[in-house]
């Protein structure tokens, strides 16, 4: 990019200088690594919540009676683990990735907007708290799965106003307008902050990935944030958008509500990917095999992405025609993947490979992903899909995409870049313990999920038939393993934090801006704006990847 | 390249074909038994997806685990790989073969598709609701099949009942002449839910106020399960019923049986669950839509 950016932005520079303690976090900061560790921390306290509603729903599906908890209580959790998982610990702590890394990985002081940047985030603690008060409501909260097909959503058994899906339409809401701000910045973060010298193929790929991502939310979300609020007007105010007794149409909503929740899945691998593609390299010591092949069909997915969501509603009284174009654009969706993976496994081939734990995560998430590549093309398959669809099938494929692949892919870039973050190291031997719990546990609690699916266990049942029963006590078992996995880690990033060894700017030696600065960076990055005269990933090639830096 | 790297390249795609394939036999173990002409279809299009997919995922496991076993850094080495940026033909070859792959199952899955000939509610849930009100039992779509046994279908927060109109007979259970196509028309007075057989791999969602058609060819005795698929509230996991596959004889001798019994009420599962919660001093659980009572119907095991 050629546009040089003034020397020092008008933001606000002198505030920032006075909040350098720890209290900086808990303020209404606008610098962006102040706000993307708070999204981070934030999300992480979300993704605790929910994962304790999931081992609650774990215990109850560890026999095949309902035993444990009411129905309607079971009911409540599956929605709230699924809501609050996506809602409160994905899309904010993928803001927070973005908002860290992309300024610094494109030589920006700071994000376009940093005000409106502070806005988003402070959102989400507000619907992440609606979301979890919605449990004091009478009636409880809301009980339709984090799709809330109409009519089940808004059959409202309480009768009063103020109910539980009533608040949770509030705050998906809510949430849909923070996401789209983070959007709007992000985008014009990219478009408009590189610095000398940063073109389009000097980017690193995460930068790529989050574009690629943020686009998606600016042309998905408003459909989804319009089919929540026209359902709070079915729900509250009367109208029969999707009232079948009235004339509305419930299948209409499945529309609004898979037009952005199927994309929605690669607004959160696509960073991840963007991750591995950071990771690997690194720790392989070679370039990326194929960087602009792999830059670009990350756009080629947010592309197909825009035309596959029917694939959710195969059994919805789709017509065949549409069945089989959906079919066929879904299944096309493999091909940029499958061109990122392949160039993964190029890139470590013949590598000199440190099985670091971001390593060791990545690959764990490369596999991972690969084995829910291909459960997914079998999904994509209208025939086989008749018979999975909304069987604990598509859960085991889901989690295996949303866990086995994404969460790895965080915790291997929150390890890869924890000493940039915070100037310290943190201990080898726990992240590994970590790594091994979680590998384990991701195995056993969603590979048994699989064959549950193809014996026609229907997902969402609080009881079951006694012939489910072994793979559901192997599943449990693997959930509680899982939810004990993140103990050495909350240890780890604390203690570490806290009292570890100084890590130095770089101690991964890898070749990139933000490996440039000082650990945790400067409030503005960037004394002098770097001028980029590389390609990124330039190893084994040792030369310089700025004209002005190190 | 070199002749052995050849020999060695062709010997690991044999090893783990073969590996693919005996994995691809395999998988018609983890289905439930084959009880319609539907899940002989489906069963094979998988079988042949988890070979080509037991493939894949060696192929890429087998390669990463042979970098990180064969390709480590030495503990004092700080040297950097290769530098390698890519490989055009390479890039090229894995962008082609996944893209033929792709279409070679697609083409697959719709012949598979087009032979289970499914009778969904195809353009109904897309067309203006008028047009579904016409009677959908006036005339079966294909009569080119065999004769069919027309069934109505009600399912209700949280219910199946079924409706045999030619003898007017209710029943809580679903009784089906074997190697006889069955045609239901399901209805939904009040959400969603979804009509699903396992044993036959089909599954349906029902809209409501809406008559959806359904066919399938049951040809295996037995009892089976048909459970809710799409969710539809407290009790949705209770919302099963069975399924009694018979011989035409067998068949005929329930339908008259059924037809000498007055109706009476059935066990429901949801019903009685309420029953027995409301009774309770100490309430568990939150607010519930009250499930409807129990199906008064000819027939109930």
């Amino acid at each position: 990019m050629t546009q040089i950016a003034p020397k020092k932005l008008p933001i606000e520079a002198d505030s920032h200088e006075e909040l350098l303690s720890w209290r900086r976090y808990f303020s209404f900061s606008t610098d962006h690594k102040v706000i993307g560790i708070q999204y981070i921390v934030t999300a992480f306290f979300f993704y605790l919540v929910a994962g304790i509603f999931a081992m609650i729903m774990r215990g109850e599906l560890i026999t095949p009676e309902p035993d444990l908890v009411d129905r309607t209580v079971y009911n409540a959790l599956f929605t709230m683990h699924g809501t609050i998982m996506l809602f409160g610990w994905m899309f904010p702590v993928l803001a927070g990735f973005a908002n860290y890394l992309v300024p610094i990985m494109i030589g920006a002081r700071d994000m376009a907007f940093p005000r409106l940047n502070a806005v988003a985030f402070w959102m989400v603690p507000v619907f992440g708290i609606m979301f979890i008060l919605s449990f004091l409501v009478p009636g409880g909260p809301a009980q339709a799965g984090w799709w809330s097909y109409p009519p089940v959503s808004v059959q409202n058994p309480t009768g009063q106003w103020l109910n539980g899906e009533f608040i949770w339409l509030l705050a998906v809401t809510i949430s849909g307008v923070s996401s789209i701000m983070g959007a709007v910045n992000i985008v014009t973060t990219i478009l408009r902050m590189r610095c000398p010298g940063m073109s389009w193929f000097k980017m690193p790929v995460f930068v790529w990935t989050v574009l690629a991502a943020q686009i998606i939310q600016l042309f998905g979300l408003p459909a989804l944030t319009a089919g929540a609020v026209m359902l709070l007007c079915d729900l509250s105010f009367g109208t029969t958008f999707f009232d079948p007794s009235q004339g509305g149409n419930p299948v209409l909503f499945q529309h609004f509500f898979w037009f952005y929740s199927h994309p929605a899945v690669y607004v959160m691998i696509l960073p991840v990917f963007g991750i591995f593609s950071e990771v690997f390299p690194v720790y392989a010591r070679k370039p990326l095999f194929g960087y602009k092949v792999v830059a670009v069909s990350s756009l080629i997915i947010t592309g197909l992405s825009a035309v596959v969501w029917v694939h959710h509603m195969f059994a919805s009284g789709t017509p065949g025609w549409m069945r089989m174009l959906f079919m066929f654009s879904t299944m096309l969706i493999s091909v940029p993947t499958g061109i990122k993976v392949f160039a993964w496994v190029g890139t470590i081939w013949g590598g000199k490979i440190r099985l670091d734990t971001p390593m060791l995560f990545a690959l764990g998430g490369l596999i991972n992903f690969v084995f829910s590549g291909i459960t997914g093309i079998m999904l994509s398959s209208v025939p086989i899909d008749i018979h999975v669809n909304n069987t604990y099938f598509v859960v085991g494929h889901f989690h295996y995409v949303i866990y086995g692949a994404i969460v790895f892919g965080l915790y291997g870039g929150i390890y890869h870049w924890f000493p940039k973050m915070t100037g310290k190291m943190y201990y080898e031997g726990l992240g590994k313990l970590h790594f091994w719990l979680t590998f384990i546990g991701t195995t056993l609690n969603f590979l048994p999920m699989h064959p549950l699916g193809l014996m026609g266990m229907p997902r969402r049942v609080a009881s079951y038939d006694p012939e489910f029963a072994f793979w559901n006590v192997l599943a449990s078992i693997g959930a509680f393993l899982l939810g004990m996995s993140t103990v050495p880690f909350l240890i780890n990033m604390v203690s570490s934090w806290i009292a570890g060894k100084k890590a130095g700017d770089n101690p991964w030696r890898a070749i990139g801006l933000e490996w440039l600065l000082s650990s945790p960076p400067d409030v503005e990055n960037f004394e002098e704006l770097p001028i980029v005269i590389a390609e990124p990933y330039g190893y084994g090639k040792s030369e310089p990847l700025t004209e002005n830096m190190g | 390249m070199k002749f052995k790297t050849i020999l060695t390249l062709v010997a690991i795609a044999l090893t783990l074909g073969a590996i693919s394939i005996w994995v691809g036999q395999l998988s018609y173990s983890w289905l439930p038994p084959q009880a319609s002409v539907e899940s002989q279809l489906i069963d094979n299009l998988f079988s042949f997806l988890v070979t080509l997919g037991t493939f894949i995922l060696l192929g890429v496991a087998g390669t990463v685990t042979y970098s990180v076993l064969f390709h480590r850094a030495g503990r004092y080495d700080l040297s950097d790989g290769p530098h390698i940026e890519g490989n055009v033909t390479l890039e090229v070859v894995w962008t082609a073969i996944p893209f033929l792959l792709v279409l070679w199952i697609a083409v697959y899955s719709y012949q598979t598709y087009i032979e289970m000939s499914i009778r969904g509610p195809m353009e109904m849930a897309h067309m203006p609701m008028a047009s579904s009100i016409a009677p959908a039992l006036a005339e079966p779509i294909d009569e080119s099949v065999q004769p069919m046994t027309n069934i109505e279908v009600e399912a209700k927060q949280w219910a199946w009942v079924f409706r045999y109109p030619e003898k007017n007979i209710t029943s809580t259970e679903l009784h089906l002449p074997v190697d006889r196509r069955a045609h239901l028309v399901m209805r939904s007075p009040d959400v969603i839910h979804g009509f699903y057989i396992p044993a036959f791999r089909v599954k349906q969602d029902i809209i409501p106020q809406q008559n959806i058609d359904f066919e399938f060819t049951p040809i295996r005795t037995g009892k089976y399960r048909l459970r809710d698929s799409q969710y539809s509230g407290t009790y949705f996991a209770a919302m099963q019923a069975d399924v009694v596959v018979e011989s035409m004889a067998d068949y005929e001798q329930w339908l008259a049986e059924a037809r000498q019994k007055s109706p009476s009420p059935a066990f429901n599962q949801a019903a009685s669950e309420y029953a027995a919660r409301e009774q309770k001093s100490a309430k568990a659980g939150w607010a519930t839509i009250v499930p409807a009572s129990p199906p008064i119907v000819n027939y109930h095991p």
